[in-house]
C-alpha cells in the first residue's frame, strides 16, 4: 500500500464509521421482524418467530388501510409534483419583463425551505376555528367550516399543500431544461409561421421531454413515500381514516405504543419495496436518460 | 423572437401576469399573515379577525417571549446543533467525497466503497431499529444525537463527489510535482477550487439541521433538550392521537392557547431561514441541477 492509498483510508473513515454506526449497525436490527423482541433479551437473543407479524400486518384493518392512504396520497404527490412545475415553468417562460420573472422565482423556492412543522402550524392556524378561512366564510355567511378535521378533504388537503410547497422549487430542474433550448429552433418555427401555441407544443415540449422522462423514472422510487414529516404534523385523531400512513402508523406502533417487531416489519415492507423500486427506476433511469449519479 | 401583438396574445399575457402573481403571493401569504396574527391585539388574534393586516398592532407577544427561558433555551440548542452538526457533517463528506472522486484504476478500494455508499443511500432499517440503536448507544438527551444520528447525507457526498470528478486532473498533477502530499492537495488545490458546490451543501446541511425536529422528538426525553423546531411542534395545537375528540372539543382547544404569542414564536424561528435564504437562493439553482440536466 502507498502513502497515498493509506492517506486516502484516513480520509475516508470518519465518513464510514459514521455510516456505520447510524446507517449499517442499524440494518441489523431488522432481525426484530422476525422475533418476538424483548428489550431485555436484545437483538440476538429474542424468540424467533418467523412471517408471524407479516401475517398479522395482512389481516389488522389499521395496517391495510396506512398501505391504501400511502398508495393514493404518494401516487398523487409524484404526478402533480411533475405536471403543476411543469405548466409553472412554461408559464413564467413566457415572461419577458425579467425583473417580475426573478422576483417570482425567488418567491416561489421559499416554502421549500421552510420545514413542516412551521407550515403545518400555519395551515392548521389559517384554516382552523379562528383562522381566515372561518373569517372569510363567516363574511359571505356561511357556517363555520373545520377543515382539517374532515377525514372526506384532508388527502387533497394534504396533496395540495405539498404541491404548494414544492412546485418552485422543483420547477428548477424545467427552467434549466429551458434555456438549453436552441433560440434558432424557436425562430426558424416562427418564420415557418407557427403560432404561439404551436412553438410551445412542438419546439418547448419536445425540448422539455427527456428532463420529464428521466423525472418520471426516478419519481417511481416514491410510491410509498406520503411524506411522514407533513402528515405527522397536520394529522389528528378525526382524519386517521384518510390520512394515516404506514410512516405514521410505523411510528405510532412503535414508538408510541412500543410494539417494536410489528412496528419494525411494517418499516421493513416498507424499506424493502421502496428498494426495489428505486433500484428499477435507476437502472430504467441510466438506460433511457443516461442518468448516472455514480 | 417575433412577439405576438395579436389579442389572443395580449389576453394571454394578462392571464399569465395574473396566474403568476397569485401564485407568488400564495407563498409569501402565510407568512405575512403569521407576522400579523403575531403583532395584532389578542383579542383580534383570537377572534379570527386577522386577514390582510394587524388588527390593534402591539409588540406584547414579542415581550412575552423576551422572557420565556425555555423558547431561548431551545433556539440556542438549535444554534448550537447547527454550528456544530454543519462543521462535522462537512469535513467528513469533503474527506469522504475526494478518495471515492480518484477513479478505480487510481485507487482500488473506491468500487467496494462506493457499493456501500449507494446501498445505504438507497435502503435503510427503518425508524424502529434505528431508535433502538441510537439508544443502546446511549445518546438519548444529548447534543451527540442531535448532531450524529441523522446519519451520513449520502446524495450531497456525490454531489461533490461528482463536483471533484470534473475539476480539471492537471492542476492536481502539477501539485503533486511540486511535492504536494493527498492531504495538501484536499485542502489547498480542490476544495479551493470548489466553492460553488460547497457553498450550496453548507446552507443545504444547516437548513437541514435547523428544520429537523423528529430526532430532537424521540431522541430527547426531557422537554428543556429540545431543539426549536420540536419545540414548536409541541405547542402547537396538536390533538394528542389516540385520544377521541369530537369537532366542538377540537375547537375548543384551539380556542384556549395565546394565538399571537403562538404567532411571534413561530415567526421568529424562521428569522434565521429568511435571513440566510437570499444567500442560498442564489447557490442552489446550481447544486441541484448539477447531474441533472445533461447538456
Amino acid at each position: 500500500m502507498n502513502s497515498s492509498s493509506i492517506a486516502y483510508w484516513i480520509m475516508v473513515l470518519p465518513g464510514y464509521v459514521w455510516l456505520f454506526l447510524f446507517s449499517i449497525v442499524p440494518m441489523a436490527g431488522i432481525i426484530m421482524a422476525f422475533e418476538d423482541y424483548s428489550p431485555k433479551k436484545g437483538w440476538f437473543h429474542s424468540e424467533l418467530v418467523g412471517m408471524k407479524w407479516f401475517e398479522y400486518l395482512l389481516v389488522i384493518p389499521d395496517a391495510k388501510r396506512a398501505l391504501v392512504n400511502t398508495l393514493i396520497i404518494a401516487v398523487s404527490k409524484v404526478v402533480l409534483n411533475i405536471v403543476v412545475p411543469l405548466i409553472f415553468a412554461l408559464l413564467l417562460n413566457e415572461v419577458r419583463n425579467m425583473i417580475f420573472k426573478k422576483g417570482v422565482q425567488t418567491i416561489v423556492y421559499l416554502p421549500h425551505f421552510i420545514s413542516w412543522v412551521i407550515l403545518a402550524n400555519i395551515i392548521t392556524n389559517m384554516l382552523g376555528a379562528n383562522g381566515i378561512l372561518n373569517h372569510i366564510l363567516k363574511l359571505i355567511g356561511h357556517e363555520q367550516v373545520l377543515l382539517m378535521t374532515l377525514p372526506q378533504y384532508f388527502r387533497q388537503l394534504l396533496i395540495g399543500t405539498d404541491v404548494w410547497k414544492e412546485f418552485g422549487y422543483n420547477a428548477v430542474i424545467y427552467l434549466a431544461a429551458l434555456t438549453g433550448i436552441s433560440p434558432n429552433l424557436y425562430e426558424a418555427a416562427a418564420i415557418d409561421g407557427a403560432s404561439k401555441w404551436q412553438r410551445v407544443w412542438h419546439v418547448t415540449l419536445p425540448g422539455l421531454i427527456p428532463t420529464i422522462v428521466l423525472l418520471t423514472t426516478l419519481a417511481m422510487g416514491n410510491v410509498l413515500n406520503a411524506g411522514f414529516d407533513q402528515v405527522f404534523n397536520m394529522y389528528n385523531q378525526l382524519v386517521m381514516e384518510t390520512g394515516d400512513i404506514i410512516d405514521t402508523y410505523v411510528y405510532r406502533v412503535g414508538i408510541t405504543n412500543m410494539q417494536f417487531s410489528l412496528a419494525t416489519a411494517a418499516g421493513l415492507f416498507k424499506s424493502v419495496v421502496s428498494f426495489v423500486l428505486v433500484v428499477t427506476s435507476y437502472v430504467m433511469a441510466n438506460k433511457f436518460a443516461d442518468y448516472n449519479i455514480f | 423572437m417575433i412577439e405576438g401583438k395579436t389579442p389572443g396574445a395580449k389576453v394571454f399575457k394578462g392571464i399569465n401576469y395574473i396566474i403568476l402573481s397569485v401564485l407568488a403571493f400564495s407563498c409569501l401569504y402565510p407568512l405575512w399573515y403569521t407576522f400579523c396574527v403575531s403583532i395584532s391585539s389578542k383579542a383580534a388574534a383570537e377572534g379570527g379577525l386577522v386577514t390582510f393586516y394587524p388588527i390593534g398592532p402591539n409588540v406584547q407577544a414579542y415581550k412575552l417571549i423576551m422572557e420565556d427561558l425555555t423558547f431561548w433555551n431551545s433556539f440556542r440548542i438549535s444554534v448550537e446543533r447547527v454550528i456544530l452538526g454543519t462543521i462535522w457533517s462537512m469535513l467528513a463528506m469533503i474527506m469522504m467525497a475526494y478518495p471515492l472522486s480518484k477513479t478505480t484504476r487510481v485507487w482500488k478500494p473506491r468500487g467496494v466503497l462506493m457499493w456501500i455508499l449507494v446501498f445505504c443511500m438507497l435502503f435503510n432499517g427503518g425508524t424502529i431499529p434505528w431508535f433502538i440503536t441510537v439508544k443502546n448507544y446511549g445518546l438519548i438527551d444529548t447534543m451527540a444525537a442531535l448532531v450524529f444520528a441523522g446519519s451520513v447525507p449520502v446524495f450531497n457526498v456525490l454531489l461533490i463527489m461528482n463536483f471533484f470528478r470534473n475539476l480539471p486532473q492537471d492542476l492536481e498533477d502539477a501539485a503533486r510535482v511540486d511535492g504536494a502530499g493527498p492531504w495538501r492537495i484536499l485542502w489547498q488545490i480542490v476544495v479551493p477550487c470548489s466553492k460553488p458546490i460547497i457553498a450550496t451543501i453548507i446552507l443545504f446541511v444547516s437548513v437541514g439541521y435547523w428544520n429537523e425536529y423528529f430526532q430532537g422528538l424521540v431522541l430527547m426525553n426531557k422537554a428543556e433538550n429540545y431543539p426549536l423546531q420540536t419545540y414548536i411542534r409541541q405547542i402547537s395545537v396538536q390533538i394528542p392521537v389516540g385520544v377521541t375528540l369530537t369537532a366542538e372539543q377540537y375547537a375548543q382547544l384551539a380556542q384556549n392557547s395565546n394565538k399571537s404569542l403562538e404567532a411571534a414564536k413561530v415567526f421568529i424561528s424562521m428569522v434565521p431561514m429568511l435571513i440566510v435564504y437570499p444567500f442560498l437562493q442564489k447557490y442552489f439553482v446550481t447544486g441541484i441541477t448539477v447531474g441533472a440536466v445533461k447538456e
